[in-house]
Parts: C-alpha cells; sequence; structure tokens
C-alpha cells in the first residue's frame, strides 16, 4: 500500500509515515500531537474534526491523508498569532459561545473559512454554513452571535 | 407544603447520594483516625510556605462523602474529614482543590468565582484542582446538580476561613484590632493608619494551617461583587485555541491505542473466538480474558483494523423487545421483588366524584434517547507497577472509577489514581469507568500505556440510555379545578414524580420494570418525562376546562405557598417575556407552555411553534425561559446553560430516538440519530429571578424540563392534534 511521508501543516512541512488511506484526523492527532481537531463521529457528520485543506473546510475524519498531503493543512493550533486570537477565536471568547467546547475547534475552524467565502454573512446564512457541526451544549445562538461578532470586526485576513 | 415534596422523600446526603440504593457501601462508613499535625510538615513540603485551609464537613453524610478510601497528597493521605480545601502561597497564588469536575457547565468559573468572593482574592491568581482522586478530597460525584448548592457554598466557607486568617496575621504584626482591617484585592488594609500588605507578603516563610467547620459566616449575596457577576469562563482562553487536553487528547509516550471487539447485540454471548492471527502479528498486544476481547496496537487505525480482522461467533437472544412494542413490555413486566415508590396524599376517591366533575386519563411514553457527548468515553492507563495504576479520564465520578478499577484489578483504592481532564460533555451519561477499566485491562497485558477512545458507534451502544418509560396520568376536574390526580410512572423514574399543583386527592406511583437495554443517568432524570406528562396533561385539563392553560396552573398555585409561589413567578415571568395573550399567532403557528421544579430550581417555558400540515414539518419557532434558582452565581453562564437546556431538550421533544431490535441498536450515528443543530435552534428569550435571600441551586438539569410539554402543547395549540410520545415528530407529523 502506498505510503505517505510528508504533510504540510499550518506552514511547516512534516515527516510521517502513514498508510494514503489513513484518517488525516488520526494522523494529526496521534503522530503530530495537534489535538486541537477532535474525534466525534468518524463519518464526516458533526464537524468537531474540521480543517482547512488549501482554505478549504474539510472534515479530517474522513479525509484520507493521502488526499491532503498535496495541500496546505492548516488546523485550529495555528490561528493564534504572536499571542494574539484570530478575531473569529476572540468572538468566540467575547460571546462566551461554548460550554464543554469540544466542537469549538470545528466551529471556529468552519466560521473562519466561511468568513473568507463571505465576510459579511447574515444570521440566517452562518446558521446554513455552520449545520453540519453539532454542538451537543447548544449554544448555537452565541455560536452565531459570535462569528456574526467577528463578521463586524472586520479583521478578517481575506485569503 | 414548604418544601419540594419529592427532594424532601429522598436520603439525601450533602452529593445527593441516595445510601439506600448502594447498601454495599456501608463498610465505608467506617473512618480510621488521623491526626492533621503529623502531616502538615508534608503538605508544605510539597506545596510551599504559605496558608492551608481545610473546610470539614459537619453534615449527617459527611462520613460517607469522605470514606471512598484514601487519597494520596504528596504520599501522606488527606484527613478523611475535608470536604475541600485551599493553599495560599508566599508566591501570591491560590489553588483550590474539589472533587467536583468540568464537563462544561462551567463549574470552574463559578467554584472560583466563590474562591475570589470570600478571599477578596483576583481570580485569575486561583486555579482549581478539580476531580483528581490524588489531590482531592473525596467527592462522589459531579451529579443531581448539587455542584452549586454544595461545592459553591464550601470553597466560600474555606475561602472565608482564609481571609479571616490573615485578618489575624495582620492584626497581630501591626498589633491593632481584627475588627479594623479590611481585606480587598489580595490585601489587608488598615484605613486607620493607612497602611497595606499583601497577603503573600503576610505568608513569607510561614506555614499556617487552619480547620474549620463548615459554619462560618458568609458574605450575603446581596453584598457579592464576584458571585452575581458574568464572569467569563476563566480558561476559555485554552479552548478557543486548542490547547485544552481532554480526555481522549491525552498522551503518553510509548503509548499504545486500543480497541475492543463488542458483541453484535445486548445479552449476545461469546460462543468462539480465534485470536492467533492477532496475536502473531508484531506489535500487536491481544488480550482474551472471559468475554472481554481487545487489542492494543500503536496506531489508532492498525486496533481498529486488528479487531475487525479477530473472528468470533456470539450467540444472541432472540425475541427481545424492540421499540416498537417496549411499551407493553414494560407495562407487562414488573421487576419482581422490587417494590417501586408511592406517594400520597388523601388517596384520590376514584368513584365517588360529585356529579358533574369530569374524569379524564392519557398515557404517555418516552423513548430511549442517547446523551451523545460530543467527546466519547476515553481514558488513557498507565500502570507504573504491577500494583499501581493511573488512568486519566472523563467521567463524572473519578472517586466511583477509582473504585471500579480497584475491583476489577483487585488493587488497594490508594494503589490507583483517576484523573479528570475537563471533559467534552457529560449531561448525566459519564458516571461509569468501563472505559477506564478496558483501557487498564490493555494497559496490563502490553506493558505500556494504553489509550481507549470509544467510536461514536460504541458510545451510542455501550454507555446507557435516558430509561424508556410509560406514564398513566388520571384527573377529575370539577368546577374547573382539579380535585384528584393519579400519576403512574413505569420504568422512566421517579425524579419530579409528584405534582407540586395544589389538588386535594393526589396519588403517585413509580413502578419499577424489567428493561431492554442499559439505561441509567441522563440531565434531569425522569423529572423531563414526568414534566412532558404532567405538563401536557395539564393543558389537557385547561381545555377541558376551558380555561387559558396559564390561567388554569396559576389558578392551582397558590401565591403564599412558599414552593407554588416561585414557580407561579416564574410562568408569569415567562408568560410576559413571551406575549402570552397579547402576540398574534400566524396561520400554522401555536403556542404553549411548560414548567416545574426539581432540585431547587423553578423553570417555565413557553413555545412558539410552526406546523407545515402539507409536509408535517415541525418548528420551535421561538422559545421565552425564566429560571428561578435562588441567587444568580454567574447570570451569563445560567444564561447559557439555560439556552443550552432548551436547545437540547428540543431533541428529545421532537425527534431522538434509539431504534432497536433484539438487542441491536439500529441507529448508532449522527447520521441516523437525529440531534438538534443550527436549524432546529430557535429565537430564545431568558429571564433570570434572581433570588438574593435563597442559596443558589445548581443549573444544568431543571432547565430542560419545561421544553418538551411546551411544545407538545404548541402543537396541538396550532392543529388540534395531542401528541403524547416523546419524540413527538421523529419524522414530521408523518408517519415513517
Amino acid at each position: 500500500m502506498p505510503r505517505v511521508n510528508q504533510l504540510r501543516v499550518n506552514g511547516k512541512t512534516y515527516t510521517i509515515d502513514a498508510d494514503a488511506t489513513a484518517s488525516l484526523l488520526f494522523v494529526l492527532r496521534d503522530q503530530l500531537g495537534l489535538t486541537g481537531s477532535k474525534y466525534g463521529c468518524g463519518e464526516g457528520q458533526c464537524g468537531a474534526c474540521t480543517v482547512l485543506l488549501n482554505g478549504n473546510p474539510r472534515r479530517s475524519c474522513i479525509t484520507k491523508v493521502g488526499t491532503a498531503a498535496t495541500r496546505e493543512i492548516t488546523t485550529i493550533e495555528s490561528l493564534e498569532k504572536d499571542g494574539k486570537l484570530h478575531p473569529v477565536q476572540q468572538a468566540f471568547l467575547d460571546e462566551g459561545a461554548m460550554q464543554c467546547a469540544y466542537c469549538t475547534s470545528g466551529m471556529i475552524m468552519t466560521a473562519v473559512a466561511l468568513l473568507r467565502a463571505n465576510p459579511r454573512p447574515s444570521e440566517d446564512q452562518i446558521a446554513q454554513y455552520m449545520e453540519g457541526n453539532i454542538c451537543r451544549c447548544g449554544t448555537y445562538p452565541r455560536i452565531i452571535a459570535a462569528v456574526h461578532r467577528a463578521a463586524q470586526a472586520g479583521t478578517e485576513p481575506r485569503a | 407544603m414548604s418544601e419540594n415534596p419529592a427532594a424532601s422523600r429522598i436520603p439525601e446526603g450533602p452529593e445527593g447520594f441516595d445510601a439506600a440504593m448502594e447498601p454495599e457501601r456501608y463498610e465505608l462508613l467506617a473512618r480510621p483516625a488521623y491526626s492533621f499535625e503529623m502531616q502538615r510538615r508534608d503538605f508544605f513540603k510539597v506545596l510551599g510556605a504559605g496558608i492551608l485551609i481545610f473546610c470539614v464537613a459537619k453534615e449527617a453524610f459527611a462520613l460517607q462523602e469522605s470514606g471512598g478510601g484514601r487519597r494520596q497528597f504528596g504520599g501522606q493521605p488527606l484527613p478523611k474529614e475535608i470536604s475541600a480545601w485551599l493553599h495560599l502561597g508566599e508566591n501570591g497564588m491560590v489553588t483550590t482543590y474539589t472533587g467536583k469536575v468540568e464537563v462544561g457547565q462551567n463549574v470552574r468559573t463559578s467554584l472560583s468565582q466563590a474562591v475570589a468572593e470570600e478571599l477578596r482574592f483576583p481570580i485569575e491568581k486561583i486555579t482549581l484542582v478539580m476531580g483528581d482522586t490524588q489531590l482531592t478530597p473525596y467527592d462522589a460525584g459531579t451529579f443531581g446538580s448539587r455542584t452549586t448548592p454544595t461545592m459553591n457554598l464550601k470553597l466560600r466557607q474555606v475561602s472565608a476561613a482564609a481571609r479571616d486568617a490573615l485578618i489575624e496575621l495582620a492584626a497581630k504584626q501591626w498589633n491593632t484590632d481584627a475588627k479594623d482591617l479590611a481585606a480587598a484585592d489580595g490585601k489587608i488594609t488598615d484605613s486607620r493608619n493607612n497602611r497595606s500588605v499583601e497577603y503573600a507578603e503576610l505568608l513569607k516563610g510561614r506555614q499556617i494551617t487552619q480547620n474549620i467547620p463548615a459554619e462560618d459566616p458568609l458574605i450575603p449575596p446581596a453584598q457579592w461583587t464576584v458571585e452575581g457577576t458574568p464572569v467569563p469562563k476563566v480558561d476559555g482562553r485554552d479552548f478557543v485555541t486548542g490547547k485544552h487536553r481532554y480526555p481522549s487528547d491525552q498522551a503518553l509516550p510509548g503509548m499504545l491505542y486500543g480497541k475492543v471487539l463488542r458483541p453484535p447485540a445486548f445479552g449476545a454471548t461469546l460462543s468462539s473466538v480465534d485470536t492467533r492471527p492477532a496475536e502473531q502479528t508484531a506489535g500487536l498486544v491481544v488480550v482474551h480474558d472471559g468475554d472481554f476481547i481487545g487489542v492494543a496496537a500503536p496506531s489508532t487505525d492498525g486496533a481498529a483494523g486488528a479487531v475487525a480482522g479477530i473472528h468470533a461467533e456470539w450467540k444472541t437472544e432472540p425475541g427481545q423487545p424492540s421499540s416498537e412494542n417496549v411499551f407493553e413490555y414494560l407495562k407487562d413486566n414488573p421487576e419482581p421483588g422490587r417494590g417501586g415508590e408511592q406517594n400520597t396524599e388523601n388517596p384520590p376517591a376514584n368513584e365517588a366524584s360529585a356529579p358533574g366533575a369530569q374524569r379524564m386519563s392519557a398515557t404517555y411514553t418516552v423513548a430511549y434517547i442517547a446523551h451523545a457527548p460530543l467527546e466519547p468515553r476515553a481514558a488513557l492507563a498507565q500502570w507504573t507497577d504491577d500494583n499501581h495504576l493511573t488512568v486519566w479520564t472523563g467521567t463524572q465520578r473519578p472517586f466511583g472509577v477509582r473504585q471500579e478499577l480497584a475491583q476489577a484489578f483487585r488493587l488497594p483504592e490508594d494503589n490507583v489514581r483517576v484523573l479528570m481532564p475537563d471533559t467534552g460533555a457529560a449531561y448525566g451519561g459519564k458516571h461509569t469507568g468501563e472505559c477506564a477499566v478496558e483501557a487498564a485491562r490493555l494497559a496490563k497485558a502490553a506493558k505500556k500505556p494504553v489509550k481507549l477512545v470509544w467510536t461514536r458507534e460504541e458510545e451510542f451502544t455501550w454507555a446507557y440510555f435516558r430509561p424508556v418509560g410509560v406514564i398513566d396520568v388520571r384527573a377529575t376536574l370539577d368546577g374547573g379545578q382539579i380535585t384528584e390526580w393519579e400519576f403512574d410512572n413505569y420504568n422512566s423514574g421517579g425524579a419530579g414524580l409528584e405534582s407540586f399543583y395544589a389538588i386535594p386527592h393526589k396519588t403517585t406511583r413509580f413502578h419499577r420494570t424489567k428493561y431492554p437495554l442499559r439505561q441509567g443517568s441522563y440531565r434531569a432524570l425522569a423529572a423531563t418525562a414526568n414534566h412532558f406528562a404532567r405538563e401536557s396533561f395539564m393543558d389537557e385539563l385547561a381545555h377541558a376546562a376551558k380555561v387559558d392553560p396559564l390561567e388554569f396552573r396559576l389558578n392551582h398555585l397558590h401565591k403564599d405557598d412558599p414552593t407554588q409561589g416561585r414557580l407561579r413567578a416564574v410562568f408569569e415571568a415567562a408568560a410576559e417575556k413571551f406575549g402570552w395573550g397579547k402576540s398574534a399567532k400566524a396561520a400554522g403557528h401555536g403556542f404553549g407552555m411548560g414548567g416545574g421544579f426539581e432540585k431547587a430550581g423553578n423553570v417555565a417555558t413557553f413555545a412558539e411553534v410552526a406546523v407545515d400540515e402539507k409536509s408535517g414539518d415541525v418548528s420551535v419557532v421561538r422559545l421565552a425561559t425564566a429560571f428561578e434558582g435562588g441567587a444568580v452565581v454567574n447570570p451569563d453562564g445560567l444564561r447559557n446553560q439555560l439556552t443550552g437546556a432548551n436547545i437540547m431538550g428540543i431533541g428529545g421533544a421532537l425527534f431522538e430516538h434509539i431504534d432497536f431490535a433484539n438487542g441491536r441498536i439500529l441507529n448508532p450515528r449522527f447520521s441516523k440519530y437525529r440531534v438538534p443543530r443550527f436549524s432546529d435552534a430557535p429565537k430564545i428569550e431568558v429571564v433570570l429571578l434572581d433570588r438574593k435571600d435563597i442559596p443558589p441551586a445548581g443549573a444544568g438539569e431543571s432547565p430542560i424540563m419545561g421544553v418538551a410539554p411546551a411544545i407538545g402543547n404548541a402543537i396541538f395549540d396550532a392543529i388540534g392534534t395531542r401528541l403524547r410520545a416523546m419524540p413527538m415528530a421523529p419524522h414530521g407529523l408523518k408517519k415513517a
């Protein structure tokens, strides 16, 4: 079976050894120690594992590492720069948009992708875009408010 | 009636622990002697100089609470009566130790507020060590909405004692009267002589131990400056950056990944298994011990692949009940030898009703549902030698899991340490330690640390469910008042069973029955089912009496009754916020309400739903919910709990249900088991009633109770159809 030996994650090149069909999520978590992306369902239904591949939100649990190897991977760990939170991260804090926060990384990564595609989404557009992300604690209204706040902040760097 | 009758019936210890249910724990009531003085030095060796304050539990159940074997600190056993304790170091940092755990209900923040308030100390310099069986005092578990009423109180007591001790120290140092000194912002100030000193400065080089009874006077809620305010999540930054390490994120060098071979169905027994091919695979550890078969491998994928390759034959049990016939099954299968509960106030006459009185009855059902916390069960187990085990796991009962591990491996509890990193939710679903035991079994064989994270399918199948139930209600209506009330709950549970309405004749019963799937606690327990039945039936009675449903409820809640008066207040507050009797209704829309009290919290929720009669789609358009649970500790956290509970409750009300047949779970994944998503979340308005004269209650559970009946009653209002089964619209209002 073909192996994958290199991965570009958060602007860095990592040496790995994984079967090309292995789940990207587990390579990130188990081999690279990037545990910010979470396992929630393993079938792309909950969004807790969301990362960006070339800027597009993808469910890393059902993404084969072989597919990801040719792309630039962005995870939650890269958003904070020089001790300064990304506007979406800051907005989640400001709105208190979490309880157990296990869904938070995936929510933030999805919101980052949304705001790159649509810097001024309506509340309906936010809800629609994020429909694939589950928060079992039920903080959806606060998450919408946080994404809205981040959009208002208007500091989202354009892709 | 001044107390919640349901609550007073339960023999409740400080931690809501039902001793009658677990008689095997009686031996834990024996307590060995100890001495503080002998250990003081050892504590300071670990912690550095400063002041140590222990809160000694005085409650009747304190012995039980402190009885879970020996916990260790720096190799020394902690004293037995301690329910919480605090260390303020000469470095100016405060560390507080509690056996409670954080599963998203935001108690790390609210408990830090308690310390900051009474210690008069900056909250950012306070660290909470939670749920570590070696470092924290014994705690039965984080459940029953007990953290706020008990642990918040204890930490305030500990902190108040620390503050008083510091004032005494300063008074001695300055040779002045303690009464003239004040503590604020980490300093003692003598305003007469215009001098102040930092706590840390006072403690330089000192080792002070204070052991306080849990009865010191505290700052009353009306004078709170930190409690009662919307302090943001204390470690929120760790969560938005992905830095926080949940149980499933824990790792150790050389760790292997575990996977367990599961039976195909409940009740299945192993006939034969061939583990030899797996055993011959390099790098793979295979365990076959009784019915337990599992592997540990260098990768998650490797472990999963290895288990998939093991051929096992199972004997399954035919003829088990299914989700289709489970309600008949419950009523036909009483649990022999185990009585339920019965409560009677002036038994209903049944027959001799007054002429013109109307006798009504209805049957309600609730399906099995899953907690489905987004983080499934996870554990990392490490044996430091053959007799010493450490496990990091997500559990609401770290001390309970320690006991399970000690029993499973025949170890003294002293040799087992359980740590609970803040976990990806639980909702009452993580009281047990099966995942910890499995990881430990694999680690023992591997002689390496093993991490086991249950798959979503395992979590949906082998965790426990909220119990299925049938509820029969009968009532007599006479002159617009309920005169008789009978309420029978089969299997789902006794929480929230009692009617709090003023009714002259009442009987309520809980019937234990056999049940087909593993079941257990779920947020608010059976209070959700019992409120669904009671509050829906109240709506039926109101319509029969031709009285507005709000007015009908208020007619059965006396203003001057302390309990009923509080419930009245939340109904009135939510009604006002909702615009009951004032808002116009669009076609196909309906309004409804539901409420009650449980675990010292009063809640009323009003709903507007929209029903598309053509498609059968039901959507919740908006909710207004009012809550009163005494003094508010953190209004922002409380609003978050209320909103979240209502959204979670929409799932159980409308569509969540476990499909099963012959012991097999047929929908064990999010693609088949629908949970509330963004599009299901309505506009929610929250009203907080802040009763500073009443001690704060927990709010993780009771806020979920009102939403299901509110939605059902609103659907009836919209289309005239009464839905008596939760979930009410699993496939919309059309049959699947």
